[in-house]
């Protein structure tokens, strides 16, 4: 699986450049936007801290799954249908649970980048409140992982790009939308909000909030952890059973 | 347990279709082994079974003296896998392509770079080592696929189609480049549908059809025993070749009339065609040629178009 990983980041080596601009540029803009931009207007701020403060740990999360999903997809479909990347590693002595694991490890490398990233522009403009806010980066991986095993499944399953769009429309940006990275889930309708709930990305949210605000999530922090974990262990299950199936016919 | 592929009643089924449907082969040490057959005879199916992504519905199957079904990683880290369509990595460099391809075989970084240098000089492509696969020529891929199938220094090396696509200066350099590996003493098992390809390289061949083995032997062997030594192919004038089927009875040992010409089999060919001329024929073009593979292989799988 070692192995796998470093060809990736062998390959990232060749294409990084063109993905600092934007994991460098997304904090950068945010800082100045929604704080000093939106957060002029909520002068109340949320639950009794500023807006900026409030909004910057779910905006990290919701990085951890913009990173994966631009990983999780494209090259995904491409490693199978198009570079056929994938069948190449298969004739090695890699086994289908290699290939995956180490493309996925590669993706959770690329949400410890991006998320350190935003978190060191984040001290630096002094949002962050408590030491825990290292946390995030565990909180990250994790959803990173949450939402990107069952898109490796999903992408693993399709034979043309147009089904990406579709989640991409209907999976993706809803839930960047309703997740709670924005505003608070409770002003939602009772059905958006407990699509929110199902999905992985709010929960990632909340814990990386608890974590840059010093709040102690409690007892439901834990189930949050869970039930991440959950939705981990399920997408890998749903993933390794598309790759054998795709690998070994 | 002298073969190091050792196969008994293979078969591979998808759904209700039969790709492979009861074969039995045995590849020795050191041999050049071909598959032949057109397409759709259950080749690449075969190869996948032996390459061990592909597990067998039903039969024996040995290779290096492993269970492919259980013992897949341990023989596949012995093999050397070719495949028809290349799946370089187009965004790394040439090097980049075999160091990376080397650690999945657990080979430590320095073995890899030293190797991969080693076999860029050996399939010619030095000069580009340090440039990206995607503007390098068909010819250019095709051997360097060849070399990452090789990065591991495989027991046996599989090539599917090897030379398909490819210029006819590429492909010599190709068959160059096998040959030399041939006489290394590596076991080359290689799929193909070009007579020439399967008479210039293999020592053993068996030719597939519909999914079983129709005939197996050496090219030689097969030419002796399913077509005659010499062909004489014969054209008229006339819209109708077959008018003359009736005037030439006799000459050969075997004919065919075909839509724009017949052939005759015959074990010599310049007699046959003084006693074709002695019946004052006169064709428009006459040819004596050698039989070849192509012969054979035409006279056991058919002429029919398959796709």
């Amino acid at each position: 699986m070692t192995s796998v990983l470093e060809y990736h980041l062998v390959h990232y080596r060749r294409t990084w450049r063109s993905s600092v601009l934007s994991t460098l540029l997304l904090p950068l803009l945010t800082m100045v936007g929604f704080g000093l931009g939106v957060g002029g207007y909520v002068t109340a701020g949320i639950d009794g801290v500023s807006y900026l403060d409030w909004m910057v740990p779910g905006l990290i999360a919701s990085t951890a799954v913009q990173t994966v999903i631009g990983e999780a997809t494209w090259p995904v479909l491409s490693y199978f249908e198009w570079l056929k990347v994938y069948f190449a590693q298969a004739a090695a002595p890699l086994r289908p649970a290699d290939i995956l694991g180490g493309h996925l490890a590669f993706m959770m490398f690329r949400v410890l980048l991006s998320v350190t990233a935003f978190l060191v522009i984040a001290a630096a403009f002094g949002t962050l409140r408590s030491p825990w806010a290292v946390a995030v980066l565990p909180i990250s991986v994790l959803v990173g992982l949450a939402v990107a095993a069952p898109v490796v499944a999903y992408s693993a399953s399709i034979r043309s790009d147009s089904y990406l769009a579709i989640l991409i429309r209907f999976a993706v940006l809803p839930m960047s939308l309703f997740s709670g990275v924005f505003f608070p889930i409770d002003s939602l309708h009772p059905v958006l909000r407990a699509v929110a709930w199902v999905l992985p990305l709010s929960h990632g949210v909340d814990l990386s909030r608890a974590a840059t605000l010093g709040v102690n999530p409690g007892l439901d922090g834990l189930w949050q952890l869970l039930y991440l974990l959950v939705w981990c262990a399920g997408g890998w299950l749903l993933a390794l059973s598309r790759f054998r199936r795709r690998l070994v016919v | 347990m002298s073969s190091l592929i050792h196969a008994r009643g293979l078969v591979k089924r998808f759904g209700s279709f039969t790709a492979v449907d009861g074969i039995d082969v045995d590849v020795r040490p050191g041999e050049a082994f071909g598959f032949l057959g057109p397409n759709g005879a259950g080749k690449s199916s075969t190869m996948r079974m032996i390459g061990c992504v592909s597990p067998p519905t039903e039969g024996v199957l040995e290779i290096l003296g492993m269970d492919p079904r259980r013992d897949g990683p341990a023989i596949r880290a012995r093999l050397g896998v070719c495949p028809q369509l290349d799946n370089l990595d187009v965004e790394l460099t040439v090097r980049e392509n075999l160091t990376t391809y080397a650690r999945f075989f657990g080979i430590p970084r320095a073995v890899a770079r030293a190797r991969a240098a080693e076999l860029l000089d050996f399939v010619q492509l030095t000069e580009r080592a340090d440039s990206q696969v995607e503007p390098l020529s068909g010819g250019m891929k095709r051997r360097l696929t060849i070399a990452r199938a090789l990065v591991n220094e495989p027991d046996i090396v599989l090539l599917d189609e090897p030379t398909t696509g490819l210029d006819p200066q590429a492909r010599h350099l190709v068959w160059e480049r096998l040959f030399r590996l041939k006489q290394q003493g590596v076991t080359l098992v290689l799929t193909t549908h070009y007579m020439d390809e399967a008479e210039q390289l293999c020592d053993r061949l068996v030719v597939m059809d519909g999914g079983r083995i129709v005939a197996q032997d050496s090219p030689r062997a097969l030419i002796e025993r399913y077509s005659t030594r010499e062909v004489v192919e014969l054209r008229f004038t006339a819209d109708d070749q077959g008018s003359y089927a009736e005037k030439l009875s006799g000459i050969a040992e075997r004919f065919e009339v075909l839509p724009d010409r017949i052939l005759l089999y015959v074990a010599d060919g310049d007699d046959a065609l003084a006693e074709v001329h002695r019946r004052e024929l006169s064709p428009a073009s006459a040819l004596v040629r050698r039989s070849s593979l192509e012969d054979v292989f035409l006279h056991l799988t058919g002429r029919t178009l398959v796709d």
